[in-house]
């Protein structure tokens, strides 16, 4: 479903250059869950950015569902199968645009009908009642701005879901009602996901593989079984496990 | 000992089409030189409450409280000249949309250097100094380059670390933290908590620990109040937390994702309507 090769992304010119990804590289296969976790600041969100078009300074291969992709310019069938969450739903949520218009026109967009009771079950699956349906996003908090950013890249219907902390700012309540409906969703529909997070314990819930990356660069890439037996190749990936396992206060017991 | 801030049934309002909506009812707590977590469903009022006792709450919501009260010193709804004087001077609060809340058409460099000369009269090079100083203390790799960038071109974990570094380059008494590590790595997470950490112990600064993160909580906080619907429904010792009464506060702890127990779906809560009015259990929730 998609396959990245030698890929490298960066901003601005010598000597600022940044070079944000450093020859990156993996698959993800049709109906797979695949995680990016590491470092921040390491590239994560410039990679799944430049998937979606939102970056033109980038070299290698991006090919999704066996399409090349190249510069900025993304066809319709693209929009079409591929989606995105932001990690910043405030900036990806138009200021004046209530709820309603910002899913009633991704609806329009991609040629559905039933608008209406669309709009009521897309709210419906993300917790949130039709009481939210005509607020604006400063009228709403930071978990309910993004579950509105999570509900308008599903009002689409795509294959490819590139999910960027897609449930950083959810309680754990909510957060486990839309891991379980992405989990049914891909069940169902035989999605796939391409999913950022800093919880390793979201990251192996919801991955079959990922990748570990630090300073732009994949560090590794593994199954998701071996994060859960504590048993990652990599010194980088070794130590973000040891400190997931909690902040030791100094002077604290234990 | 007398409390830093001392809030008593603090209520936030908004109008809507369909009537009032109480986003805050009735919140009391007292927060002393101490780390104190909140924890709560999504839409509880955790922001507001920050946001409420910061002054920033934008009309027509409405915010009243029988009592708010910075070191003995009424601050409820003061003249917004006076409430600019204390607000990063005393007390700081890192939002819980830092790229949001930065000014997207000034250098990162230029923001930090400018709400640190505001209260503190130093020499730009002094203050260009400690902006730098503080962008490396929250692990920004290349602070150089990101004194210089605008906040489009910082990563989402970067924008909430330099949200920090401005707040705290001032020395508030009082910092509100809503969500401030939920973009960051746990290693980077654990460093920037830290900084936090020994600024209440060395300096004696009061943390309001905003988070979604409950074993975090559990392990960085003295003390965690579980906010739902806009109230303050339990209070307990941060590492009590596992043993907590109210049938809210245990269901979010199980439905948390664990690395050492996999399992096919996650459990969901059962929300009772009796949570939002029902008594609760402890007298007086958020208590010294
Ligand atoms: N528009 C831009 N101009 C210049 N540099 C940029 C731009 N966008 C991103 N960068 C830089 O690219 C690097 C990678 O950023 P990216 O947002 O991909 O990190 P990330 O892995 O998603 O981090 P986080 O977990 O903190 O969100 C950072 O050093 C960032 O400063
Ligand atoms: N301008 C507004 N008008 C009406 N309701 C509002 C307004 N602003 C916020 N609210 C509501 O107030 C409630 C409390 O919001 P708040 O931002 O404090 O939640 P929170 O506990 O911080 O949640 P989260 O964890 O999702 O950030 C929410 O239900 C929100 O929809
Ligand atoms: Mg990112
Ligand atoms: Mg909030």
């Amino acid at each position: 479903m998609l396959n990245i090769d030698h890929l490298d992304v960066w901003f601005g010119d010598p000597p600022e250059r940044v070079d944000a990804v450093k020859s990156a590289g993996f698959t993800v296969a049709q109906g797979e869950s695949f995680g990016l976790v590491g470092e921040s600041g390491s590239g994560k969100s410039t990679i799944l950015r430049a998937i979606t078009g939102l970056i033109g300074t980038w070299s290698g291969l991006i090919e999704v569902d066996g399409e090349k992709v190249s510069g900025q310019h993304r066809s319709r069938a693209f929009h079409k199968t591929v989606q995105m969450v932001f990690q910043d739903p405030y900036a990806s949520l138009h200021p004046r645009h209530s709820v309603d218009r910002v899913l009633s026109e991704t609806l329009h967009l991609q040629g559905m009908d039933q608008i209406d009771a669309r709009i009521t079950r897309l709210l419906d699956s993300v917790g949130l009642g039709k009481g939210f349906r005509f607020r604006y996003p400063h009228q709403l908090s930071g978990g309910q701005r993004q579950r509105v950013a999570i509900a308008r890249a599903l009002a689409a219907e795509p294959r490819l879901l590139l999910l960027d902390e897609p449930t950083s700012a959810l309680d754990v309540s909510v957060q486990a009602e839309i891991l379980n409906l992405l989990t049914d969703l891909r069940r169902e529909r035989g999605l796939t996901y391409v999913m950022v997070s800093h919880d390793l314990a979201v990251v192996a819930h919801m991955c079959d593989r990922l990748a570990v990356m630090r300073g732009g660069e994949i560090v590794e890439v593994m199954e998701a079984a071996r994060l859960r037996a504590g048993d990652p190749a990599s010194d980088y990936a070794r130590a973000l496990l040891a400190a997931s396992a909690g902040f030791a206060r100094e002077g604290a017991p234990g | 000992m007398s409390p830093l801030l001392s809030v008593r049934n603090l209520r936030v309002s908004f109008p809507t089409r369909s009537g009032t909506f109480d986003a805050v009812r009735g919140v009391s707590f007292d927060l002393g030189r101490e780390r104190l977590g909140v924890v709560g469903e999504s839409g509880s009022g955790k922001s507001m409450t920050g946001r409420a006792i910061l002054g920033l709450v934008r009309p027509p919501g409405r915010v009243t409280a029988d009592r708010m009260e910075l070191d003995g010193q009424p601050i409820l709804n003061l003249p917004e000249r006076q409430m600019r004087a204390l607000r990063g001077a005393r007390i700081s609060m890192v939002m819980q949309d830092p790229k949001f809340s930065l000014n997207p058409v000034m250098t990162i460099g230029r923001q930090i250097t400018e709400g640190y000369r505001l209260h503190t009269r130093t020499t730009p090079q002094a203050a260009r100094d400690k902006a730098l100083e503080m962008l490396r203390a929250v692990q920004i790799r290349d602070p150089e380059r990101v004194f210089d960038a605008y906040p489009h071109e910082v990563s989402g974990g970067m924008g909430q670390r330099i949200m920090i570094a401005m707040m705290l380059a001032p020395d508030p008494e009082i910092l509100i933290a809503d969500e401030p590590t939920s973009a960051l790595d746990v290693s980077v997470r654990n460093e920037v908590l830290r900084i936090m950490d020994k600024l209440v112990r060395d300096r004696g600064m009061g943390l309001i620990f905003i988070s979604h993160d409950l074993n975090l909580v559990a392990e960085f906080c003295d003390r965690v109040l579980i906010m739902y619907a806009g109230r303050v429904v339990e209070e307990l010792p941060a590492h009590d937390l596992k043993n907590a009464r109210h049938p809210y506060t245990q269901g979010l702890l199980n439905s948390l994702p664990r690395l050492d127990h996999p399992v096919e779906r996650l459990s969901v809560l059962q929300r009772q309507d009796s949570w939002r009015d029902e008594e609760i259990a402890t007298p007086f929730p958020g208590g010294l």
